[in-house]
């Protein structure tokens, strides 16, 4: 893996921020986007733009094409046995509220389970609390070690015979932990329970495959992993989605419209109501095809080895403290800290003016904050296009701020 | 470290953020208020007490940023012995000084005007704000009882 190649690839990356060339370690909000990626989107608005599964003139068949053939890509990139187990949604979010709108509002009642855990994602934790509310189940969680991983035993313990859904992710946006979801799916199975994989922040990183998992479901975004925004995935077993009521109702989705009944498409279409998001798959399938090059594994290990160096070089940083498993190989590419009597957005203000792009804040994970005993933290992202190099900039930035900030103090 | 950094954290911010003015809850205030900016985290808790239209004392507490904090400081520490209506005219002219707007020469805004710079840094106006926001929401309360 060629850095400096795969970096030419990146035009947004080639630029000067506040005066200072740009490092972006912000990749797990939302990654950059290649020019393969770049061109796949315009190249479809200026030669095959047309709306699918409709028309009978050539550009509707191109693009419908186009659309489907993208699909597939999504199928094999995650190795789900049939496109009929592939649905296009907005994002995670969108593909996550599918699962507790349609199959927990209709398999989950009073006095059962959902369980998940304390290090979620908000988009991983409000659509149960709507669906328990409504239904009156429980919601449970799942604890955290000390070091923020998850034991088995923990969730042998929390899954009962009562539980119907286990929603977990498999790498945490903020510890950066790698969940054992596959050993949580064969405990949820043997509980007669559904698992759920919140796979945003690993899809982007690390290979995936649903039928290795067990998963009933997946979820994941396109705009993390090279992708455009707006376009995302939720894979479901094709046995749980046929017998699945759609949550959105119109165009597209229909088989036969009568006065007072209708009718849905098979799978994977009758979720898919209205025009769908058609540059967006085609986006998302020029992205796979990129990450798919260069391999995932590749991507892994390259990212694992600057999370390795990065949490080395960064714990060396006077009054740092890294959240998550010190254990590089417990970890995902990404480092999450706090540098005393410094808040974040602070830290990431004065890193901003070295040109260095972080993220601070809850990130989306409120509960998780009140355990790590944190209002907000700062978090540096890697991806395939950052270097040691980055991340040698990221920790003089560091050393920066600490002497900014200790003329205060 | 860049000038334009030095024009967000002016020394007397920082001051601010380590010695907070203020600081605490009013045992005896007549308006409680809480804000918070969700999508970074930063709380504040507001205590006011007003008497006969004038705000005879604000204390407040809270987590956040040097901006945000050092915000709180100094707002209390200007309304306090203002009239209602003379804070939230004030709230009116940082909000304006927060947009980059000129603010008339002859308004003494005492420390307050070292906030100036974060007009520069638009992803810290909300931080500025927070604090000013919850006394405009107390005071608005008072007006109309």
């Amino acid at each position: 893996m060629n850095i400096q190649d795969i970096r030419k690839q990146f035009p947004i990356l080639d630029q000067e921020v506040n005066g200072k060339p740009l490092v972006y370690l912000d990749s797990s909000a939302t990654s950059q986007k290649p020019l393969q990626v770049i061109e796949a989107i315009e190249k479809y608005y200026r030669e095959i733009n047309s709306n699918v599964h409709r028309g009978v003139h050539t550009l509707g068949t191109r693009a419908t094409d186009a659309y489907e053939g993208a699909r597939e890509k999504v199928r094999k990139f995650i190795n789900a046995k049939s496109t009929q187990e592939v649905i296009f949604t907005r994002g995670t979010t969108t593909s996550l509220n599918t699962v507790a709108a349609s199959y927990a509002a209709a398999n989950v009642k009073e006095g059962d389970e959902i369980v998940i855990t304390y290090m979620e994602h908000h988009s991983n934790i409000i659509p149960w609390q709507q669906v328990a509310r409504r239904t009156g189940a429980q919601l449970k969680y799942i604890p955290l070690q000390a070091d923020g991983t998850i034991s088995l035993d923990d969730a042998r313990a929390t899954i009962t015979a009562n539980t119907k859904v286990v929603s977990v992710m498999q790498v945490s946006n903020v510890l950066g932990v790698i969940n054992p979801v596959k050993e949580i799916a064969e405990i949820a199975h043997q509980n007669g329970a559904v698992m759920v994989v919140d796979a945003a922040q690993s899809a982007p990183h690390m290979k995936i495959d649903v039928q290795d998992l067990d998963c009933d479901f997946l979820a994941f975004s396109g705009h993390k992993m090279c992708g455009p925004t707006g376009i995302g995935v939720l894979y479901g077993k094709k046995q749980l989605l046929e017998k699945m009521e759609p949550i959105e109702f119109g165009g597209e989705m229909i088989d036969f419209v009568e006065l007072y009944e209708s009718t849905w498409k098979e799978l994977p279409w009758k979720f898919e109501g209205g025009t769908p998001i058609i540059a967006g798959a085609i986006g998302l399938g020029a992205a796979i095809d990129f990450l798919t090059e260069i391999g995932l594994d590749n991507i892994a290990e390259h990212e694992h080895r600057l999370a390795a160096y990065a949490l080395e070089k960064m714990a060396a940083v006077e009054g740092m403290t890294i959240y998550g498993p010190l254990d590089a190989a417990k970890r995902a590419g990404l480092v999450t800290f706090n540098l005393t009597d410094v808040h974040p957005h602070d830290v990431a203000t004065v890193l901003d003016a070295e040109g260095i792009a972080v993220r601070a804040g809850h990130h989306c994970a409120q509960p998780l904050m009140r355990w790590l005993k944190a209002t907000a933290t700062a978090r540096a992202s890697f991806y395939l296009y950052n270097s040691e190099d980055d991340i040698d900039k990221l920790v003089e930035g560091l050393v920066k701020t600490k002497e900014y900030f200790s003329d205060v103090f | 470290m860049s000038s334009n950094l030095d024009a967000l954290y002016r020394r007397v911010i920082m001051d601010h953020y380590k010695k907070p003015r203020n600081r605490g809850v009013l045992e005896d205030g007549s308006h409680t208020i809480n804000m918070n900016n969700p999508t970074c985290g930063d709380r504040i808790q507001l205590s006011l007490k007003v008497e006969d239209g004038i705000v005879v004392d604000a204390k407040q507490e809270g987590e956040g940023c040097s901006i945000s904090m050092s915000s709180a400081s100094m707002m209390t520490q200007a309304i306090k012995g203002k009239k209602v209506e003379d804070a939230l005219v004030l709230s009116k002219v940082f909000s304006d000084m927060m947009q980059g707007k000129e603010i008339g020469e002859d308004l003494d805004l005492g420390d307050i005007e070292a906030l100036q710079g974060v007009s520069k840094f638009p992803a810290r106006i909300k931080c500025a704000t927070l604090a000013w926001k919850a006394m405009e929401k107390g005071l608005k309360e008072e007006e109309h009882e």
